[in-house]
Parts: structure tokens; sequence; C-alpha cells
């Protein structure tokens, strides 16, 4: 349109330019004319005056064919130019400006091209770039998980405030999980984003920080300290604690690592209760041999028979020492075996640390030779090196050995490593009796023989030999090993990687206000469901499943559940089991309701609840509040309400229907922690959406679901 | 001295030590009945009247620190001295032996010589040392 008018416009322009260029030149040519030859010309221009106009008019059409010729070249080029290049920013590097107009044009839109390529090929290298980042953010993200979910102590990592950032899976175990049932009634599970003084006793954990805040007054390098305590779930707990500093050396959070000391003593105590048989066993005959001795000494004129009669008690008590302290040894053998750790190792590096060991004690050189690379065995590398080496010595002292190779090969379910050297043939009595007797190295003797040590991995040794090359090698038999795979990285779909993690509630901070004043986005939830033997808790149908999943910035923790059946100490109605599928024969020996609530209700602590058809659910709750003492007294949001809000054009708001809408994909429904998994994430989709209608906060939540409530009765 | 000879009760089921102690007992002048459980040595306590009680702890029937507690209860056993010799050496058990009413807890095994000059200065503080 524009280009229409200003067309016009210069048309108009120009027109006018050349009439008024062609007027003056007439009145020019006028000026010069006789007056007698006036009227003849006046004459013969009235008689051309048609011709003049057809002229004129010709002359219009000349200069508007000109006009549309360069428009058409430069103006309008450039408008076309203009757009697409607005094209070509949107759209993807195969786009080209096409060429256009005058060849001025034509240049720039070649320049254009060249400039979009060059934008493209950066785009390109900058979505390259930041994708290897992610790549690497995913990869460490996964390889700490892998690090985490390994390590033998237990770990919880939490903020300044105490709320919990990370734990692994062995801390989950330590402090018991939430089905562990109300052992202890005042601990609260563990999870994310939960605090850390409801995990481990609140006094010490307090009296702890305290101890550290003071060591990082004092500027103490490693400020740190040490507390015992119990957990939930009954077990005695070492805790250390020790800070993680910000920049200002002020406590940003704070690391506890957790042992089960209980299983620390264990072994600590069976050293210590085989010390005490030993003392307790020997003071005994030792008293009586030292009691007679001493007669026979104080009394040296005696008479015969009793002289012979402390001699016997002399030889006897000694006889019995002897059996004792055999008894102790064995014992303590016993133990040292069953301490024996087997654990899978590549059978290079196992010779690795055996050729080591051989090099540290025998002045004999040892090599390696044909050692398949993904051979495995299952072994305590400690104690067998030490076997091979004190098989070493023995070689080199008894038989003058002065070299060693060392081949493995896999047999069956084990591997065949053959200790081979060149000379001497070692019967099997011989190395027979070196089995039985304790493994010595140097000064050095272990307790156990190389017996001991090959029982304890299932295996065997014996003697072979190669007459005529003079060659002869011990063959032990070990236990084939799993592969360990290698600890990073570890692919895992970002669904299954553990959620034990969530640094951004690093910076979450609570906010004091009222609860119905916190933004919805902001909250933690409990979302939850229960399945029943009826629909009619008045009449006395009662609750046979309770499932939850928690809510925690934003995220639904699928490793942070509560799943408990419940007896429901009545016969389930058989529609009601058809739909779940629960019968009572899968709920005997399940705990009663009274039993399971406390356990339900601390983990439900300090979050909001989010059920669908929350009042179904809560009508039971409610019943039961009398009986148990248990209230759940936090607010309730209700996913078939909130549907209703941000959908009210539509009539079903059950959870198939809307979990549809929302495009979450159902699996494992009608279990209740099932449906409180699909619940929660309609509930997540459900927020944004809720959002875009101005409703942000917990409060308006509450009273737009309200409003709909009453809107829908009146329906 | 020998008329009036000081009595000594050995309570302990371990024959070896009993007949050691029992010879050494009587080398030193003392009057000893031997018995091997603790409701015998009770029963003897009774009719016997000793002077020392070495008591074993560990003994069938009757535990050494029950036979200590049951004496302990009678007034009239007040002046009984009462040794425990026990295979028992940790601090607890020592101090709870104490604690019962013994006058000496020995660990065995222990040198008998020492076990005598200890019994000895129970009746003579001053010639703790006497010779057997």
């Amino acid at each position: 349109m524009k280009l229409a008018r200003s067309f016009w416009v210069w048309l108009a322009v120009a027109y006018a330019g050349v009439l008024v260029v062609v007027a003056a030149f007439a009145l020019v040519a006028s000026a010069g004319i006789d007056e007698a030859q006036r009227p003849a010309i006046a004459g013969t221009l009235a008689a051309a005056a048609p011709g003049l106009i057809y002229a004129a008019i010709i002359l219009l059409f000349v200069c508007a064919g000109i006009l549309r010729w360069v428009f058409r070249r430069y103006p309008e080029a450039a408008r076309q130019l203009a757009e697409q290049t607005r094209v070509l920013l949107a759209a993807g590097p195969e786009h080209k400006v096409a060429a256009v107009g005058g060849p001025e044009m034509v240049e720039l839109a070649a320049t254009i091209n060249q400039f979009a390529d060059g934008y493209h090929q950066l785009e390109r290298d900058l979505d390259a770039r930041s994708a290897d980042a992610r790549a690497r953010v995913e990869e460490e993200r996964n390889r700490f998980a892998a690090l985490m979910s390994e390590l033998s102590e237990g770990v919880v990592v939490c903020n300044a405030d105490g709320r919990i950032l990370l734990y692994n899976a062995r801390a989950a175990k330590l402090v018991g999980s939430a089905e562990s049932g109300p052992a202890r009634g005042d601990y609260a599970p563990l999870g994310l984003g939960r605090s850390v003084f409801g995990l481990l006793d609140r006094d010490q954990v307090a009296h702890a920080l305290d101890k550290v805040q003071q060591q990082i007054e004092r500027k103490v390098e490693r400020p740190h300290t040490r507390f015992v305590t119990g957990a939930a779930n009954g077990a005695l707990l070492r805790v250390q604690v020790a800070p993680f500093l910000s920049a200002d050396r002020r406590m940003a959070g704070m690391v506890f690592t957790l042992d089960d000391v209980r299983m620390l003593m264990g072994r600590e105590g069976q050293r210590l209760k085989l010390l005490q048989a030993l003392a307790t066993g020997v003071r005994a005959p030792v008293a009586n041999l030292r009691a007679a001795a001493e007669n026979l000494v104080a009394f040296p004129e005696m008479e015969v028979p009793r002289r012979a009669q402390f001699v016997e008690i002399v030889a006897a008590e000694s006889r019995v020492l002897t059996e004792r302290l055999n008894a102790a040894l064995s014992d303590y053998a016993d133990a040292l075996k069953g301490s024996l750790t087997l654990e899978d190792m590549r059978v290079v590096d196992l010779l690795a640390v055996v050729q080591r060991r051989v090099a540290d004690n025998v002045a004999i050189p040892a090599h390696t030779e044909n050692v398949d690379e993904e051979l495995w065995v299952r072994v305590d590398s400690f104690a067998f090196a030490q076997a091979i080496a004190s098989l070493a010595v023995r070689l080199s002292a008894d038989y003058g050995i002065r070299d060693l190779r060392f081949r493995a090969a896999a047999s069956g379910n084990f591997a065949e490593l053959d200790m081979v050297w060149t000379g001497a043939i070692v019967g099997s009595e011989a190395l027979a009796l070196w089995e039985t007797e304790p493994m010595r190295i140097g000064a050095d003797e272990s307790p156990l023989t190389l017996k001991d040590v090959l029982d304890r991995h299932g295996g065997e040794i014996w003697s072979q030999a190669d007459r005529p090359r003079q060659k002869a090698w011990f063959r032990v038999l070990l236990p084939l090993g799993e592969p360990v795979a290698a600890a990073v990285p570890r692919p895992s779909a970002p669904d299954n990687r553990p959620e034990y993690y969530d640094f951004d509630l690093f910076e979450h901070i609570e906010t004091t206000g009222a609860l119905a004043e916190r933004r919805l986005a902001d909250l933690s939830y409990t979302v939850f469901d229960t399945e029943t033997t009826g629909l009619e808790p008045s009449a006395g149908d009662e609750i046979i499943s309770i499932g939850a999943v928690r809510i925690v910035n934003g995220r639904l923790l699928k490793n942070e559940v509560f799943e408990q059946l419940v007896d429901p100490l009545r016969p389930i109605a058989r529609d009601a089991t058809r739909i779940h599928g629960i019968d009572s024969r899968a709920l005997a020996g399940q705990p009663p309701i009274g039993k399971v609530l406390p356990g339900f209700h601390r983990f439900c602590e300090d979050t909001v609840l989010v059920a669908h058809n929350a009042a179904f659910d809560m009508r039971f709750l409610e019943l039961k509040e009398a009986a148990t003492g248990v209230r759940f007294a936090q607010p309730v949001l209700d996913t078939l309400l909130l549907s209703a809000v941000v959908h009210p054009s539509f009539e079903n708001h059950n959870l198939d229907t809307i979990a549809e809408r929302l495009g979450v994909r159902v699996i494992g429904r009608h279990t209740a922690l099932g449906d409180a998994l699909v619940t929660g994430e309609v509930f997540l989709k459900l927020l944004p959406l809720l959002a875009q209608r101005g409703i942000v906060t917990l409060g308006q939540a509450l009273e737009a679901s309200r409003a709909t409530y009453h809107a829908r009765l009146q329906y | 001295m020998a008329d009036s000879k000081r009595k000594v009760l050995i309570a302990d089921d371990e024959p070896n030590i009993v007949t050691a102690l029992e010879f050494l007992l009587k080398r030193s002048g003392y009057d000893v009945r031997v018995v091997t459980n603790g409701v015998d040595a009770l029963a003897l306590v009774e009719s016997y009247l000793p002077d020392v009680v070495l008591l074993d702890i560990m003994m069938p029937v009757k535990s050494g620190y029950e036979v200590c507690q049951r004496m302990r209860e009678r007034p009239e056993w007040r002046h009984i001295k009462i040794v425990m010799l026990s295979a028992k050496g940790r601090e607890a058990e020592v101090s709870k032996g104490m604690s019962l009413g013994a006058d000496l807890y020995i660990t065995k095994p222990f040198s008998t010589q020492e076990l005598i000059n200890a019994i000895n200065a129970f009746f003579d503080p001053d010639t703790a040392s006497r010779d057997a």
C-alpha cells in the first residue's frame, strides 16, 4: 500500500515537472515570435490541440513506465530484501535471500547471504559447544550419582538451614526408611528438602553444629566433630559432621558421614571376644600348673606319692593348656578366614600385586606371560598374594628356584593360575605339607595356611611338571569373577538416575510468611492415594493401602515414596477387589491402620497434601483421628478441583481423562502408589496452567478450588 | 597354735588347684576343708565356721559371687575373711567381687606363696611375710 501511494506521489511530481519544463520551453519560444505571426501560430496550435493532448497523455504513460522500472529495481527490491532478511534470521541456514532488483541490490543480497551463513555457522558452533557442556554436566552427574551410591558410608549433605540437598542409598538404609515402621516415633524419614534435625537427634545435631561453628571461628584448619546417635530403625550410628565453607568462611552447609557402629563393633568385638576367651581359658590351667610347680619347688623333701601327684598335675595341666591355646588359635584363624573379603578383580591386576609381593620378599625375578586381559577372578588379593609369596619363599629356599613366571587362563568356572619355574620338581607330598603349614614370609607368620586361603576361595592347588623341558608349575584354581563395570561413565536414562540430590535447594530460602501466601512452585507436597475396602467410610469401609510420593522444588521424587498395605480387619467388597486386585489373603500379616498412620504422618510432615478427589481420602483419614490420635492438619489440594479450575469447559475430570488431556503417561494405575505418581505428574502439569490464570499462591489455589467446588455443587 | 589351728575352707571345683592349695595350707599350719560347689560351701561355713574361705567364682550350683553375698548377709559371719580366686581378671569382675564383700580378689594364675602370705596377714598383720 505504501509502495503504491509513494509511486503515485512520485509519478505526479515527475509528470508535473515534465509539464513545467514543456510549458517553460513554450513560453521562452513564444517570446521571440512576431506580433503578426501570432494569430497564425495560434490557429495552428488550436488545430493541433487534440494531438498535443494525446502527446501529454503519452508522456504521462512514459513517465509512469520509467518510474515503475526504477521502483521495481530499487525501493521495492530493498523492501523485499528487508522482509527476506527478517525471515532469514528466524529460518534455518538452508534459507537464502533471493536476488531481486538492480545490480547493486543483487550484490547487497549476496552480501546478506554471506553474512547469514556466518551467523548460522556461529549459531551452530554455539549449539555444539552448549550441547557438549550439557553432556559433560550430565556425565558428571551420572559419575557423581554412581560414586555416591558406591560409598560404603552413608552421606547426607544439607545447606546451612539443615535442609537436605543430597543423600546416598547407604544413608537411606542406615537411618531407616519411612516404611520401616514407627520404631522411633519422633524421627522423620530421610528425604530431599527435609530437615536433618528431624532425621537425627535434634539436640546432638545442634550441639555438633555449635562445636563446628566454634572451630570455624577459631580458624581450625579442618573443622569437624563426631557423635553417636540412634536412628529411626534403632541402628546405632557414628556420625561425623564437617562443614563446607563459603568464600568468606561462613558455614554454607554440612556433610554428615554415617557409619553403623554396631557393625564396626561387631568386627572389633569378635577379636576382643577371642582374646578374652583365650585369657580366661588359660588362667585356670596355668594357676593349677603354677601351684603344683611351686609346691614341688618349695617342698623338695615331700613324700614320693605326693610328689608324683604334683608331677602328674603339671603334666595334665600342660596338656590342657596346649589344647586351649590350639583351640584359641584355631578360632582366630576361623575368624580371619571369615574376614577374608572376596572381590572381583582382573587377573592381570592380581598378578601385578602378586609379582610385587614376590619381588619384595624373594630376590628372584618374576614375570607374567599369556594372560587374558578380560579374565576376572573373585579373590582376596591380599591373602592370595601372601600365599603365593610364601610359596615363592619356599621354592627359593628349599629348591633353589631362581626364576618365576605367571600365566593364567579360564577353565570352566575357574581361572587357572600357573606359577611356573625351571628346575626342580616339587612333589605333591611336599606341596601337601606346605599347604597345611602356616604361611611364612621372612619373620612374618600368618595364622592362616595356604589351605585356609584356598578353602575360603573354594579353590585348589596341585603340582605339575614337564620333565623333558625341566619345567614345573603349581596350578591354582580360583573362581571366575564378574567383570566390574568401570565406574564411569555409567550410561543411564534420565529416569533411572537416582534422585537423591537437588542442589537447587541450596539457594532455597524458607519464606517465613504465612503458608497461604507462599508460591505454589516453592512448596513441598506429598501426593497420596488410598485403596479401600469400599466407597463408604462412614459405613465401616477401611483403608487397605496407602501410596505417596513427594514433590520438592518442582520435582516428583520417585525415590522417596511411601507404600504400605494395611490389614483392614474386615472383609473386602468383591467390587473393590476387582478394581485394585487386593484381596484378604494379600493383607494377612500387614499392619493395621493404627500402626501405619503415624509413619505416614511423619512422611507427610511439613508438606501440603495433594490427592485426586481428595475429599474421599481425607474422609477415611479423618475417621481414624479419634482412634489413632494422628491428625492431618496440613492444607490439601485436589487435582480434580484444580483441573476444573483450569479447564472449566470440560465436564469430565477423572484422573485418566485429565492425565490424557495433560499428556501424562499413565502407568501402574489402581495401586495406591501408581495412582499417587500419576496424580503427582498431573499436579505438576497443572501448576503452569494455574499460573496462566493468575493462581500462583497456595491461598489462591485453595480459594479457586473452593469456588469451583461450590460451582460444581450448584451445577 | 597346734590346738587352735586357724581354719580354712577351700571352695573350688578344680581338683588340681585344690590338691596344691590343701597341701600348702596344711604345711603352713592351717586346718583345711574342701568343697567343690557353692551350696556345700555355705553348708560347711555354717557347721565348720572357718576363719578364711577361698572361693572360686566359677563353681557349679552356686557361683562364688553368690556364696560371698549370702555370707555377708549373716552378721555372725562378718569376721570370716573371704578370698576370691578367679580366672576372670577384668577390672569390672574384681570390682564386683570386692563390692559383694570379698576381702581379697586374686586372679588366677597366682603365686601360692603370695596367697599364703596374704592369708597369714589377715591374722598377723605385722608379720605378713611369715615363712611357710
